[in-house]
């Protein structure tokens, strides 16, 4: 969907924020705002923030400095939660409930009726196991009926941290799936995730976090743009005939050698086009040309840093 | 009111499924079936019946068991949750936390009413049948019952206290054994100790009145016991009731602040909470 057909008025918007424990700070003067029918991905190393971030979101711990808006409302434990959904990292349940005593549980508190509790175990393929004791249920299980208590009563906002952990690829597939349908029905979705390759092509913006603040955010061409990566380009030629590809580079450009039929070199984005045009003149002995625009692990990589950094 | 009523049935529904329920069901069934049938021993000269005989002895037994009933059931409640991660979902729901804690406080609470209406109304019913006691005696034997919900009510209050302040589950534990051992058995054996090596008659019955207010569990043993002529002549607990401070009334509304001051505490404590 184009970021043009959503209404510009804001969803979430965080101010100045920070979130202090102890000496250390969680969130460090935060910039953010995330308007309604958005989705935005929050990425970072595990303490870059994101968790505390969704909590003061959701009121669940308030900050030190800034101010937060959701839905035009300072979030806290008073504010009128119904429209607003959370899946927490780890899904935990009370182990002796069955599914659908836990999911009807939650319906209630949120004033939903029964029949919603069947159609959603339903749509996340729990309706078999719906009357066994949540002990029994395995990670994935455990995910969907989270999943399951999340979308009750077609939530405005849905917070989603590291939601497809635990789950096989088909699962993940379906969840964002669902996902997109709240979406499309006008939900704004705010996901923390370190699955960069499943989001990448499924959320609008994209939000990097490092020690509590705000590296960067926009879309995925806005950050190749800001980070200025190269694109890599593969060639295969038939077997042994590398050389009339490295032949044809720049002397200063590195190149990789996969094997005898494969190579690989960098190319700046504003030179791929001549690269391309370079390649297609060799007279034979090509086989396929493939451009890799920088994803969102380098990118996120160029921007957060390594691991180790922190 | 509906998240609190969602909340408790939540918390019954729970302790029906792990057994809570039934296990203190019949942990107090045995208990007044056991005193009853020991009960029916020959009392002596003493001119009570067999029912105020056991309304005394279930006293003396519910001021253990009940405190430790209704730790177990309330210590883990905000803890425990927290340290499973069901606590940080839960409050992402539209129920505020004093509406968390009064639920799970009605749960709780009906939980242990229905362990003393089973546990001890089979009882009354077999006295019922067998038509022994007078009207005074039946009013005592229900006031006991009465008083010993009011009694776990304060030890469920109690346990939240705990549950709400500390951060590990293990340590929720060990203090509410320590709050039970202190005041069910401790606290009236220091009181004893200081009376005994009080040989100047420092501490007045007046001050004495005081100190036992200060044990919810000796509130409940007076009441009891002392409610009545007869259940004062079958405890032998005429000797206390001298001082007015001691009243009936008086011992009613102290449990009643001993119930509402650590819940009013524990929901205070539960908002500043970070989780």
């Amino acid at each position: 969907m184009d970021v043009a057909e959503h209404s510009k008025e804001p969803m979430i918007t965080l101010q100045n924020v920070s979130k202090q424990y102890r000496q250390h700070y969680a969130v460090d003067s935060l910039n953010l705002s995330v308007n309604k029918g958005e989705s935005l991905a929050l990425i970072g190393h595990n303490g870059a923030g994101k968790t505390t971030l969704l909590k003061l979101i959701l009121g669940l711990t308030r900050p030190n400095a800034g101010s937060i808006k959701v839905n035009g409302q300072v979030p806290s434990q008073t504010s009128d939660r119904e429209s607003i959904a959370f899946l927490p990292e780890i899904v935990a349940f009370p182990q002796s409930m069955t599914g659908m005593e836990l999911i009807r549980f939650y319906a209630r508190l949120k004033n939903r009726p029964e029949s919603e509790c069947y159609k959603l175990l339903e749509l996340v393929g729990l309706t078999d196991a719906a009357s066994q004791k949540v002990e029994t249920y395995s990670k994935g299980m455990r995910q969907r009926l989270g999943l399951a208590q999340a979308l009750l009563g077609e939530p405005e906002l849905i917070l989603l941290d590291e939601p497809t952990s635990g789950l096989d690829p088909s699962l993940r597939k379906k969840f964002y799936n669902i996902i997109e349908d709240c979406k499309s029905n006008g939900a704004t979705i705010l996901i923390s995730s370190h699955a960069l390759s499943e989001i990448e092509t499924r959320i609008d913006r994209i939000a990097i976090l490092k020690r509590g603040r705000l590296v960067i955010h926009g879309t995925l061409d806005e950050l190749r743009t800001v980070a200025d990566l190269p694109v890599q380009i593969r060639v295969s030629t038939l077997p042994g005939q590398t050389p009339i590809v490295s032949d044809l580079l720049k002397p200063e450009t590195p190149w990789r050698k996969f094997n005898d039929h494969c190579i690989e070199f960098d190319c700046h984005q504003d030179d791929k086009l001549r690269v391309i045009k370079n390649l297609s003149q060799i007279p034979s002995g090509l086989v396929d040309i493939e451009v890799l625009p920088p994803r969102l692990d380098d990118l996120y990589i160029h921007f957060a840093g390594e691991e180790n950094e922190l | 009111m509906k998240p609190i009523l969602v909340m408790a049935l939540a918390e019954v529904q729970e302790g029906i499924r792990n057994r809570w329920v039934i296990a203190s069901i019949l942990l107090l069934l045995v208990l007044s079936t056991s005193l009853t049938l020991l009960g029916s021993t020959p009392v002596g000269v003493i001119k009570a019946s067999q029912l105020s005989v056991t309304m005394v002895s279930l006293t003396s037994l519910s001021i253990y068991l009940i405190p430790l009933i209704a730790l177990m059931l309330a210590f883990d409640s905000i803890v425990g949750e927290s340290e499973r991660g069901t606590l940080l979902l839960l409050l992402t729901y539209p129920i505020r936390r004093w509406q968390i804690i009064l639920g799970k406080f009605l749960g709780h609470l009906s939980i242990l009413a229905i362990a003393i209406l089973l546990g001890y109304g089979v009882v009354a019913l077999y006295f019922a049948i067998e038509g022994v006691g007078t009207i005074q005696e039946w009013l005592g034997y229900l006031s006991m019952m009465g008083s010993s919900l009011l009694l776990g009510a304060v030890f469920i209050a109690l346990g939240y206290l705990v549950s709400v302040i500390v951060q590990q589950r293990a340590t929720a534990t060990g203090i509410s054994l320590a709050l039970w051992l202190f005041i069910v058995v401790f606290y009236d054996l220091i009181l004893l100790g200081m009376l005994l090596a009080d040989k100047n008659h420092i501490i007045q019955s007046k001050l004495l009145a005081v100190l036992i207010l200060f044990n919810p569990a000796d509130v409940y043993r007076l009441f009891n016991l002392t409610g009545s002529d007869v259940a004062t002549l079958a405890s032998g607990m005429s000797g206390v009731t001298q001082s007015d401070v001691l009243a009936p009334l008086t011992l009613i509304v102290t449990l009643i602040l001993w119930l509402i001051i650590p819940l009013m505490l524990s929901i205070t404590i539960f908002q500043k909470r970070e989780v």
